[in-house]
């Protein structure tokens, strides 16, 4: 059952030599449920800060379109490429302070349910500022919400400024709500987000809905939308009145209102394929690519009774006999590959202060894309593959062990020696053939990079 | 979305029922010439950034272009090279008018994916690469390439390549496709591999693509300083300060060096051998501001890429159609920065041996106001899909209602546009 290692690794950020592991699972609650540590020592920046940037961009905008020709429009352009470029640098930043959390917390599960629900609610910026969103857009509307109830995660997850521009939401508008009516034609719906609603943050693709329900929920959706002034609003010039019918219940009437949207969420939060499809996903992510069907029937059910509490649920997960099961399965993701690594050279809390945006994106942002893992860029809404083998390609694996045998180094100038490292990495998980390696190689520099390329140290 | 894809365990597999010894790699197996079905090539490469059609095949003839254009230094006549009277050729493709010459290469003008109004990179390139009517459909998560190959039985992975580290959709899907960029030489020592491959003994997916990489990257050119290259490559690298190509020539020296030329040579390296198909993308087409400066850098880029491919292919050159296409065209009227901004209708280019080449296709639409799509941009009179379609049917002789149902679901080809010898 609990073993405080396995914590760490199957269920934290890895193994630290500086950070004590939990000793049981009531530990691991404890530790979850408490003040949020990282956050407060790492701090990134939360969504009503962004909002400042994407305020001062509008009206750089506003004065380019509306002065065009002008001097005036040059300044702005100029002010907003700069604005871009601030946005940018921090984007950096937050990217070093989440490695940080990472390498820091006593409470890795966090990060690793913040993580997991980031990726259900994949949610990514297209243009502009938007680009550097997805971190204060996962500090406001996911992170507080990952022991809370499904509900609330999926109504902040789906009404977020980012979510809202990247399933392009606040484009849809109903055929007839009045603004449609007013431009005359022009105005049309957009599926996207209600499509995906469905098929990824709820139901699930094989659960039974018809392309009717999906039009029906975007006529429902149609309204909300989002502006740097406020963040969410609902326009109801933009809604389709309704009533709508989905999964067979009305909702709304001639008046839109955004109480009827949040009742569909309510539902579709309830709705007995949602809590299968989310502990389907649970069970891949935290255990094994073909999970044990019990531990996936048991988080069904205590979704369903405790009506969708996500703190019940993930006590479920680790008080389940499978998720203990000694053998390393899942593949690590290569941010996770990369900050568990970090972790056990213990990078120090200042490595990255002070550094210029060249200096800090060959050590964060390249050795990702080169292993498949762009920052914050998945290729499509359903998020990043959990398959092992899409990870383990030649590349995937050139990609890791180069970093592994140069990049440790640079993290941490004060490099381990090998021998002690293998235990700093793996514990009591350390196979025989690591720990030779770790004696046998012909340098510091190839020991380390062996033993984080290790499938012991990439499995988890 | 689930697909059973064949998977690596079982190609090796069927290397081993095929008797091969060495079967932990399926690289020391090349496919039998038999078992790759066809003896053409096709290298897909996505221009990402939106390219100005305008701007490389310019329509010179036309009464309203030199208007519209007139916004852009160096956007004219004045130094485009002549291919029909009609149309000139941007300065920057120069060294690609041997192969125009030869009858190597062709374009196809006002051509567009069925994209039309938000003019979002993102979505744009998603709906090229998908090869979909629209990005609501469950194809929208793989790309029109892998559907292709799935249509292929005993496809491997070793029969078309995805190159460079961009995770492309166009490749995406549940055909076997290897992956691999070519800078990522795994320079480690011959103690460190030892002990690496014991350490993997035991895992055969870590086992199997150490031997893949390792073979791979014995196969590939290393970057000079190996793996201590890594900080400075961050998979956009600066390509500022080249010089133009002698016409016709590879590129030769450092610049041969560079990121696409290594992908290319790469890529010519496996199209002689066993592999069919490979993809990449380049980038740097996205012009607001200057165009006069940025686009040459992102032309000398194609036009290098293309080059290198012909002289490394071989006579397998003469098999092989190069197309290279992007997510939308630009505004037809130059904007107040020396650019462009994002249209609709752009221009497609194709090259290799197996081209009927030395030909602009394509209806044109004129440049009145009342031509332009919006009254801004160049009107698209077919689409883009239609001549790739056309291509697989030519160069892989694809069931003309398999391309339109299931490759590029909801197409009308039209009639035969004659790509092809």
């Amino acid at each position: 059952m609990f073993d405080p290692q396995l914590a760490e690794i199957r269920f934290g950020c890895g193994l630290s030599p500086e950070v004590a592991p939990p000793v049981s699972v009531q530990d691991m609650l404890a530790r979850l449920t408490g003040p949020d540590h990282a956050a407060a020592r790492f701090p990134v920046e939360d969504f009503p800060q962004f909002r400042e940037r994407m305020k001062r961009s509008a009206v750089h905008l506003k004065i380019r379109r509306s002065m065009r020709g002008t001097k005036a429009a040059e300044e702005a352009r100029k002010a907003h490429q700069l604005e871009k470029k601030h946005a940018r640098i921090a984007q950096g930043q937050w990217h070093a302070q989440r490695l940080l959390r990472r390498v820091w917390t006593a409470d890795g599960l966090r990060e690793r349910l913040t993580w997991f629900w980031a990726d259900h609610f994949t949610a990514v910026g297209k243009t502009g500022n938007m680009r550097r969103a997805a971190t204060p857009h996962v500090e406001a509307f996911i992170r507080p919400h990952v022991t809370g109830r499904f509900a609330d995660l999926l109504r902040a997850a789906v009404t977020s400024p980012l979510m809202l521009h990247y399933l392009d939401q606040h484009r849809s508008m109903g055929p007839h709500s009045r603004r449609a009516q007013n431009r005359g034609g022009g105005a049309g719906l957009n599926e996207n987000l209600a499509r995906e609603v469905l098929e990824l943050h709820t139901l699930g693709v094989k659960a039974p809905y018809a392309q009717a329900d999906v039009r029906e929920l975007a006529e429902l959706f149609t309204g909300m939308y989002f502006d740097a002034q406020s963040g969410f609003k609902f326009r109801r010039d933009f809604a389709e009145p309704g009533p709508e019918q989905v999964l067979g219940r009305s909702y709304g009437g001639a008046k839109p209102s955004v109480s009827d949207i949040f009742a569909v969420l309510d539902d579709l939060a309830a709705h007995p394929a949602t809590a299968a499809h989310v502990a389907q996903k649970l069970a891949v992510h935290f255990v094994a690519d073909t999970p044990d069907p019990d531990l996936v029937a048991r988080l069904t059910r205590v979704f369903v009774q405790t009506g969708g509490d996500l703190l019940a649920v993930t006590e479920a997960l680790l008080t389940h006999p499978a998720a203990w099961a000694p053998a390393l399965g899942n593949v690590k993701q290569p941010w996770e590959f990369m900050t568990s690594a970090a972790r056990a050279l213990a990078v120090p809390p200042t490595r990255f202060r002070g550094l210029k945006e060249n200096q800090l994106r060959p050590l964060l942002h390249g050795p990702l894309v080169r292993m498949g893992q762009r920052w914050e860029t998945p290729l499509g809404p359903d998020g990043w593959p959990e398959e092992d083998d899409a990870w383990i390609t030649p590349q995937g694996l050139a990609a890791r062990m180069g970093w592994a045998m140069v990049m440790p180094a640079r993290l941490q100038p004060d490099l381990p020696d090998p021998r002690d490292f293998v235990r700093h990495a793996l514990g009591d998980h350390a196979p025989g053939a690591v720990i030779f390696a770790a004696e046998a190689a012909e340098t510091q520099r190839e020991g380390v990079g062996l033993i984080l390329s290790s499938p012991a140290f990439q499995r988890k | 979305m689930s697909h059973d894809r064949p998977s690596r365990r079982a190609f090796l597999t069927r290397s081993l029922a095929l008797g091969c010894s060495l079967a932990a790699s399926p690289l020391v197996t090349p496919v039998s010439f038999a078992a790759a079905p066809w003896p053409n090539r096709l290298v897909v490469i996505i221009l990402r950034g939106a390219m100005d059609g305008l701007d490389v095949v310019r329509p010179v003839g036309d009464p309203g272009f030199a208007g519209l254009r007139a916004g852009l230094r160096d956007g004219g006549a004045a130094a485009a090279l002549d291919l029909n009277g009609f149309f000139a050729l941007h300065p920057a493709l120069g060294p690609l008018m041997p192969l125009w010459q030869a009858g190597e290469m062709s374009f196809v003008h006002a051509v567009s994916t069925p994209y039309r109004d938000k003019r979002s990179h993102f979505d744009g390139q998603d709906l090229l690469e998908a090869g979909t009517p629209d990005l609501s459909g469950a194809g929208a998560r793989d790309g029109w390439l892998n559907r292709m190959l799935q249509q292929v039985p005993g496809v491997e992975a070793e029969t078309s390549f995805a190159l460079g580290h961009d995770d492309m959709l166009l490749t995406k899907g549940a055909a076997p496709v290897a992956n691999w960029s070519p800078e990522l030489g795994l320079s480690i020592s011959p103690q460190a591999e030892l002990l690496a491959r014991q350490m993997m003994a035991d895992d055969p997916l870590f086992r199997d693509a150490l031997d893949e990489a390792l073979m791979l990257s014995e196969q590939t050119e290393a970057t000079p300083g190996g793996m201590a290259a890594m900080g400075g490559m961050d998979g956009g690298a600066d390509m500022a300060g080249m010089a133009g190509n002698a016409a016709g020539a590879a590129p030769a020296g450092p610049r041969a060096r560079q990121p696409h030329n290594a992908i290319a040579r790469f890529a010519a390296e496996r199209l002689r051998k066993d592999a069919r198909i490979a993809a990449f993308s380049l980038g740097g087409f996205d012009t607001h501001l200057r165009q006069d400066l940025a686009l040459p850098k992102a032309l000398t880029r194609l036009a290098d890429t293309i080059l290198t491919l012909r002289a490394e292919m071989g006579v397998a050159w003469n098999k092989t159609a190069v197309v290279a296409m992007t997510e939308f065209g630009r505004t037809a009227r130059a904007n107040g920065s020396g650019g462009t901004d994002h249209g609709t209708g752009g221009a497609m280019l194709l090259a290799g041996g197996a081209l009927r080449g030395g030909q602009v296709l394509g209806q044109w639409p004129g440049l009145r106001r009342a031509d332009l799509y919006q009254g801004r941009d160049l009107m698209p009179t077919r689409d883009v899909r239609a001549h790739a379609g056309w291509l697989m049917r030519g160069l892989y002789g694809f069931d003309r209602g398999l391309i339109e149902s299931t490759i590029f679901p909801g197409l009308d080809m039209g009639g035969d546009p004659g790509l092809l010898l």
